[in-house]
């Protein structure tokens, strides 16, 4: 800090002197002595606590935040960019992007709800079992003793639910403006593949209550499996290729012929650790692919239909400047 | 009407979802279609006035030409997106304290639930099975949804409307787009309001019987046409299957060349985009709605008889 400047340089001078006094330890520690004393002044101290009064000074703040936040465009766009959580932002949007008529904010507000579900979840797997018995208990134990559970609970669930229709909105306005058209198909198909992710982490965290609803419900899914075309036992062509309740595709899924405790098992590490695991990478590259496409697509200036090049022209260029 | 049974479903917690998409879908679609018709309102005035078109910044928000064309993310992106996460995060805390997750009996493999339905998100894949087998309602069906999504971009071969919302520069993508969603919102629909104990149909506000029997006898297509034997069970079945696709087929194209605008359009496509297009138009979006018709009025299953899979 600043107020150690003259301090320091103070240091030097009378330890120059010390040499040439050639004093011994006693010297010393008075010299020491004298420097505490210095330090404690009422001034150097008031000038401390007056820099500590403005935090963006200290040397904690910059250690963290590399750059100081003023309103001028070089802070501001530093500030972006040196965070790593910010730094999914380009600098500078499309002044009408920020509107909420026309993004809705629903890819945003999806991903918010992944990073509440991520919270919200791992709290709940300090308190649950996944084993037959004990699953089923640990929620009656989450509901009525502990602290604040039934919130925790009950905020995992909606906030599920929200993510399944946020995403669902985010893909009908993605629809509605165009969104996905050149150069964007790609990214559009890493979406899809996101949102059957989702829909796949909701129903594997049906079962895990292990009460009737999940149980049944989880049934009656797994049972479609049963009809794979060549994969499942009851399906087409099934039982011609050797397939039965013992090797076809619900027994993999299930981990044994009915929904029993492999079951439970198995849809509790594809909802905690594999699908989430899959689905942040392709966030990754959902998000990553959004910033190298172009950022996010408008919203753009109408092109006329007048506009429209002949057949063979891959794509109409804006004639607006 | 029976408006205790109603509220019993609608209130049902793990059914807001449901309610909410009810208000939802259609504030989204009014909000999109309301700036769709003004963008295409401005496209109409900027046609027919060339000079105009010229200068005019091209969007139905107000314009300065001294102002900057972009804005700071910092702080005029991140300010909205702060709030939009304290709004979710407020609303989750309200949702949570005022509802509470349901919790049934502990599972019982002899107890089965009646009706037991999938999760809300799935209804709409239970609720197709009443019209498919389960190896379509189950695995080809959302199979093919999910690949038809993925294909749409690549067989969209309009270039207009990238980036703002229009109506009359994408009629074909948009309606076939919407029309596949209004179908899984309404089977989702059905199958949370319409379906109660044994998948049996009750009207909304009526009493959900449990002893309610349905006499209905499903009849095949073929077995009404006299054909009770193999193979002409399978061969009557193609013929029927192959002429819904080519007259399905017909209709299609009749509707995505309707205009001159949209035989422009026809034209820049490639005979690939061209027949996956139909391909997934007839499979998802007509034939649902065609399967469902046959049954709930006609009581058909099946249409296509063979030995090792009925359609």
């Amino acid at each position: 800090m600043e107020s150690d400047k003259p301090a320091k340089t103070e240091s030097k001078a009378t330890g120059s002197e010390l040499e040439v006094v050639g004093s011994g330890f006693k010297a010393n520690i008075k010299d020491e002595l004298d420097l505490l004393k210095k330090k404690s002044s009422k001034e150097n101290i008031r000038e401390e606590l007056e820099n500590l009064k403005d935090p963006t000074r200290t040397q904690i703040y910059k250690s963290i935040f590399r750059v100081k936040h003023e309103p001028t465009p070089r802070s501001r766009s530093l500030g972006v960019l040196t965070n790593v959580f910010l730094h999914l932002h380009p600098a500078k949007i499309n002044r009408d992007a920020t509107r909420f008529s026309y993004t809705w904010g629903m890819g945003g507000i999806t991903f918010y709800l992944f990073i509440v579900l991520t919270f919200t979840g791992i709290l709940l797997m300090f308190y649950y079992h996944p084993t037959k018995g004990q699953a089923y208990r640990d929620i009656l134990y989450l509901e009525s003793d502990v602290p604040f559970g039934k919130l925790l609970r009950n905020m995992h669930r909606w906030a599920a639910h929200l993510m399944v229709i946020t995403t669902w909105l985010h893909m009908f306005r993605v629809v509605l403006t165009g969104s996905y058209k050149t150069p964007r198909e790609f990214n559009w198909c890493v979406g899809v593949l996101l949102l059957v992710l989702t829909l796949l982490l909701s129903f594997t965290g049906y079962l895990l209550p292990d009460d009737q609803l999940g149980f049944w419900a989880v049934t009656v899914g797994t049972n479609m499996a049963r009809g794979t075309p060549g994969l499942g036992h009851e399906g087409p062509f099934g039982p011609q290729l050797g397939m039965t309740p013992y090797n076809d595709v619900r027994f993999a899924l299930l981990g044994g012929s009915i929904v029993d405790a492999n079951a439970l098992l198995r849809s509790y590490i594809w909802h905690c650790i594999a699908i989430p695991v899959i689905a942040s990478v392709l966030m990754a590259i959902h998000f990553w692919r959004v910033r190298k496409d172009g950022g996010i697509s408008g919203p753009a200036p109408i092109t006329l239909t007048s506009e429209m090049k002949s057949p063979g022209a891959r794509a109409v260029k804006q004639s607006v400047k | 009407m029976d408006w205790g049974q109603l509220w019993t479903i609608a209130s049902a917690p793990d059914n807001v979802p449901i309610v909410a998409l009810l208000f939802l879908v259609p504030f989204f679609t009014w909000l999109g279609f309301r700036q769709a018709r003004a963008n295409d309102r401005l496209a109409e005035t900027l046609e027919g006035d060339t000079a105009l078109a010229k200068t005019h910044h091209r969007k139905t928000w107000p314009w300065k030409p001294h102002w900057t064309k972009e804005v700071h993310v910092w702080p005029f992106l991140l300010r909205v997106e702060f709030l939009a996460t304290i709004i979710v995060t407020v609303l989750l805390f309200v949702w949570s304290i005022t509802l509470n997750a349901p919790l049934e009996e502990p599972s019982n493999p002899n107890l089965t639930m009646n009706p037991s339905k999938a999760p809300w998100y799935f209804l709409g894949l239970q609720e197709m099975l009443v019209y498919f087998d389960p190896w379509i309602a189950g695995v080809v069906m959302p199979t093919l949804i999910i690949i038809g999504l993925m294909a749409f971009p690549y067989v969209d071969s309009n270039p207009l409307g990238v980036g703002y919302y229009t109506w009359k520069q994408r009629k074909v993508a948009v309606s076939a787009f919407c029309w596949g969603f209004l179908m899984w919102i309404a089977l989702i629909f059905i199958g949370t309001f319409i379906r109660g104990p044994g998948w049996v149909w009750f009207w909304p506000g009526t009493t959900w019987d449990h002893n309610a029997a349905v006499y209905e006898v499903n009849r095949d297509l073929p077995v009404l046409f006299g054909i009770k034997t193999q193979p002409w069970q399978a061969v009557f079945g193609l013929v029927v299957v192959g002429a819904f696709y080519v007259i399905a087929g017909l209709v299609i194209h009749l509707v995505i060349t309707w205009s001159k605008f949209e035989k422009k359009i026809f034209e820049r496509t490639t005979m690939l985009q061209y027949l996956v297009f139909q391909f997934f138009a007839i499979s998802i979006l007509l034939s649902m709605p065609v399967k469902l018709l046959i049954r709930q009025v006609f009581r058909i299953k099946y249409v296509l008889l063979t030995p090792w899979f009925n359609i």
